[in-house]
């Protein structure tokens, strides 16, 4: 049952979020010592299979998570049919997909 | 309350009652009907049918809060007309009596119920029972788990109070409403029902408990002090059992 499911699955999702914002904002703050360049992050990020798991399972979970609720605000909001919902979500979640690992290879590859 | 208590009340003048009078397309009527002590907004409607508008439409059957049939937007809220003193309700001598949102209106504070069940029935809402006359009456424990978890809905008197409270139904027509779906609770949670796994299946499906925003405007306005919210909780939280434990 694909309702339940896409329920399920956003439910599952928002959990893994949870931790992976936070260390991600975390790092934000932390990252910046005393000014930040692009190389400098780069010197830290490239190689690092760790950064690379935790960004790539990051943009994983988004792309199942966040299509599931723009599909919910599409579908109360817009008066577009059930399957052009569906397809425009999934869309969404695709670009958010590739957009992201492409972003993750580039910083860590 | 005394007699000479009762005059003393009743000189407390007038209520403007603004009624709607139509069906989709209307327009509101004002009538003056005497401010008495002790009576309901159902009191006042009534009186202004039998005094003023005898083709006045509006519903009622028990008058004590039993049959959930007397419900009506009172002064912008969704209300049992029945159990609701003017006293409390009234703003400076003023009601203003509609009917109830999210239904259609059939003619002046009636409105069509047929959409609110036909809900209940998508929501898989309809007992099955596998029982014949022969045998005997079901044995449920009253401390169960189950029978507790369905304690407070069983005393859902289909008024609709909630459903026309409840902002989703407003604006999502697939949504299945707070009603619908505490009755699919107390039936997945009835030992005697057979559909249990259908019923939990329909109320988790399209239009079902994931709408849900958890607004909780069904609990704010439930005139029996129901949460449907709380069961709509139940029945995800059933749902995902059965999805990764397996069907109970």
């Amino acid at each position: 049952m694909m309702e339940r499911r896409l329920f399920v699955l956003q439910r599952l999702t928002a959990l893994a979020l949870a931790p992976l914002v936070l260390v991600h904002l975390g790092l934000v703050l932390v990252a910046v010592r005393g000014g930040l360049t692009a190389a400098e992050i780069l010197s830290r990020t490239q190689g690092s299979v760790g950064w690379a798991l935790f960004y790539g399972l990051f943009v994983v979970v988004v792309a199942i998570h966040a299509p599931i609720g723009v599909r919910n605000v599409l579908r109360e909001w817009t008066g577009l049919a059930r399957g052009a919902v569906d397809w425009l979500a999934l869309g969404f979640g695709l670009l958010l997909l590739g957009v992201g690992l492409r972003a993750v290879w580039a910083v860590v590859g | 309350m005394s007699d000479a208590a009762s005059d003393a009340a009743n000189k407390g003048g007038e209520l403007t009652v603004r009624v709607w009078r139509g069906a989709e397309v209307g327009a509101f009527a004002t009538y003056l009907v005497p401010a008495r002590a002790n009576q309901t907004v159902l009191d006042v409607v009534t009186e202004i049918q039998r005094y003023h508008a005898p083709d006045l439409a509006y519903r009622f059957a028990c008058r004590v809060g039993v049959c959930g049939s007397c419900a009506m937007t009172v002064n912008g809220v969704p209300r049992w007309t029945c159990r609701t003193h003017v006293s409390r309700v009234a703003k400076a001598g003023a009601l203003t009596v509609e009917p109830l949102r999210n239904l259609p209106r059939i003619r002046d504070l009636a409105c069509d119920m047929a959409p609110f069940f036909d809900k209940w029935k998508a929501a898989g809402g309809r007992f099955e029972g596998g029982a014949t006359r022969a045998d005997l009456p079901a044995a449920v424990d009253p401390a169960s788990p189950k029978r507790r978890a369905a304690d407070a809905g069983i005393e859902c008197i289909n008024c609709a109070v909630c459903h026309a409270a409840c902002d989703v139904v407003a604006w999502d027509a697939e949504y299945l409403g707070p009603a619908a779906l505490l009755r699919a609770w107390t039936l997945v949670n009835d030992e005697r029902h057979l559909a249990r796994r259908a019923t939990l299946d329909r109320a988790m499906g399209p239009g079902g408990c994931a709408s849900c925003h958890t607004q909780g405007s069904c609990m704010a306005h439930c005139p029996v002090g129901l949460s449907p919210t709380e069961g709509i909780a139940g029945l995800k939280r059933m749902s995902l059992a059965a999805m990764f434990l397996g069907d109970r």
